[in-house]
């Protein structure tokens, strides 16, 4: 189960990877949330996927999954959904203040100038 | 509160003041009173805490009793105190200078909560002793240094921004899979735990060194090193002058200070392959930096292709794994925090006072602004390392480190580079402040004088640490002699 998991993180950053080095705001975007959710499920997948009763105690099974990672996944959700929201706000607002949703539209003369 | 709890507050008061500060958004007199109250507060106890550690050994804190490797550990050393210190002195100047330059508008926005929850998260980040927590303190920091480098939101601030949060997205995906893979193989996040289990291996475990290499890209990424530091120049010459300062002093310091203490605690399983390639890209990032320094001719961009130089030169201190090398790098990196906070106050202020911030158009200025150009004089010195001030100790060290290796080729690069930082400040210096008067704003005379006086605090800050560095040394070894032998962190974390 970890290999067919290990490849599909793996097909989950190769898409993230591509889409981030496209040129569109949004797809960048959608690439960094697909790359987070690709680096998400390889700690679930590291820390073992042995059969076990989930992290409950009132379930009174012989062994449980691994309770830390869902923990540090739980964590690290969290963080990349604030970080997202306010990287589509930012891509939003560049898009309303340049007129373009393209990277390449986003150079020109610095403020300095 | 038992004084054992005092280790959580470099954490706790800039965490309360920035939630305090929230509640009063447009009252700018209050935020600022506060703000500067905290500000003291900090320093207070951040000095008190490394006095403590200096006389009774380091000190830890088990958050909610749970005794190491089960629950986080807050572990203040004598480098991590001494960092946390360092952040909040050159904290208070900087916020002194946000005062008389930041602008109404975007004090009421908040500024001063994101001031504060940025030096929450850099301080976090020093004083943590669990591998997962230190990301979580990463977040921290770079979420409100998000905000921080687009608040205001003008067109070059909004274009940086979205690669600065794309180029930190992905390092902390990174950094989550690199985390992933340091638990399958150990079985552990608590970094005395880790160093155990790792330095009780007899043989090198290539799995191990291929997690050091990414731990080397994740922080490499932050820490702004060849050939990661693509992102920087951009970055940091966009925001105002007192959020770079803020910036430049501590970001890519908290990704430095992450790989110097990887490097020295856990990753110590095959040094003859990491370590080597460390020595290596320190090398090239002195002479990518220094190359960048002298190709610009924009004051901002000369400033912050400097930062990366310096990043060089601490990461070559880490590299040589050895005594002389470790004290030069700590020295270099405390005396870099405090020189790159006044320097980018007092380019902040020539660019105000010239109204360009391209070199060929300034010139003349120290006719009007003495104070000023002698001052940048001064940490300019200061920054190339002439004797009596700061950046000196800490090179002379980083050399016998080096000599001390046998990387006599790493020593003379640092040498040339530093001419060559030392050519590109002065060029501001001869270009900007002599040559032909092109000031025709005069009218400015009265606005800059606030400003001058906390670059004057921060470069005061630095002669004392040249003159006292006899006074400093003996901390600085302390920190030194922790980080070469990891049985006393480890000792001090899981108390066997």
């Amino acid at each position: 189960m970890e290999i067919v998991m290990s490849i599909v993180a793996g097909v989950l950053f190769m898409a993230g990877t591509y889409l981030v080095l496209s040129k569109n705001m949004i797809r960048i975007i959608v690439g960094t949330s697909v790359i987070s959710h690709g680096a998400h499920l390889l700690l679930l997948t590291m820390a073992g996927l042995k059969t076990g009763a989930p992290p409950l105690l009132g379930l009174e099974a012989s062994n449980y999954t691994d309770p830390l990672p869902q923990a540090l996944i739980l964590t690290a959700i969290v963080i990349s959904f604030g970080v997202t929201s306010f990287f589509l706000v930012l891509g939003y607002r560049a898009y309303k203040v340049t007129g373009t949703d393209d990277t390449d539209g986003l150079r020109g003369p610095d403020a300095h100038d | 509160m038992h004084m054992i709890n005092i280790l959580i507050a470099p954490i706790l008061i800039p965490l309360l003041t920035g939630t305090i500060l929230l509640l009063i958004p447009k009252k700018i007199t209050a935020q600022r009173t506060i703000s500067i109250i905290a500000g003291i507060v900090l320093i207070a106890v951040n000095i008190f805490l490394v006095l403590d550690v200096y006389q009774n050994g380091i000190r830890t804190l088990e958050l909610g009793g749970w005794t190491p490797p089960f629950g986080i550990v807050l572990v203040g050393d004598m480098l991590a105190l001494l960092l946390v210190t360092t952040t909040s002195v050159l904290s208070l100047p900087v916020l002194l200078y946000s005062f008389r330059s930041i602008g109404r508008e975007r004090e009421k926005f908040y500024y001063y909560s994101f001031y504060y929850f940025l030096i929450t998260g850099v301080s976090g980040a020093f004083i943590t002793g669990d591998i997962f927590n230190l990301f979580v303190f990463f977040e921290v920091m770079l979420i409100a240094s998000y905000i921080l480098i687009v608040h205001g939101g003008t067109k070059v601030q909004l274009r940086e921004s979205f690669k600065y949060v794309l180029v930190n997205v992905i390092s902390s995906a990174l950094f989550v899979g690199a985390v992933a893979y340091l638990y399958a193989v150990t079985g552990t996040l608590n970094m005395a735990h880790l160093s155990e289990r790792i330095g009780s291996l007899d043989e090198t475990v290539p799995i191990l060194t291929v997690i050091a290499v990414m731990f080397l890209i994740v922080f490499g990424l932050k820490g702004a090193l060849f050939p990661l530091y693509f992102w920087l120049p951009g970055s940091y010459a966009a925001p105002p002058p007192a959020i770079a300062a803020i910036f430049g002093a501590l970001l890519t310091k908290v990704g430095i200070y992450s790989l110097f203490r990887t490097y020295s605690l856990i990753f110590v399983n095959d040094t003859a392959f990491t370590h080597t390639l460390l020595g290596i890209l320190a090398g090239i990032t002195m002479i990518a930096g220094v190359i960048g320094a002298i190709a610009h001719q924009d004051v901002f961009k000369i400033l912050v292709y400097n930062v990366i130089v310096a990043v060089g030169y601490v990461l070559f201190g880490v590299s040589v794994l050895n005594d002389s090398g470790f004290n030069g790098a700590i020295f270099y990196l405390i005396h870099d925090m405090i020189i790159k906070a006044a320097l980018f106050l007092l380019v902040g202020t020539l660019v105000f006072v010239a109204g360009t911030s391209k070199l060929k158009k300034m010139g003349g200025i120290i006719k009007y602004y003495p104070a000023l150009g002698w001052m940048f004089f001064v940490a300019v010195m200061s920054l190339v390392g002439v004797p009596p001030l700061s950046g000196f100790i800490g090179k002379l060290l980083l050399i016998q480190g080096g000599a001390n290796a046998g990387d006599y080729w790493l020593v003379a690069t640092m040498m040339i580079s530093s001419l060559l930082v030392l050519y590109s400040m002065i060029r501001i210096f001869l270009n900007g402040f002599f040559g032909k008067p092109t000031l025709e704003r005069p009218d400015q005379f009265s606005t800059a004088k606030g400003l001058l006086w906390p670059s004057a605090l921060l470069i005061a800050l630095s002669v004392l640490v040249g003159l006292g560095a006899e006074l400093l040394y003996p901390l600085v070894d302390i920190a030194a002699t922790t980080l070469l032998q990891p049985e006393i962190y480890i000792e001090a974390v899981l108390k066997e």
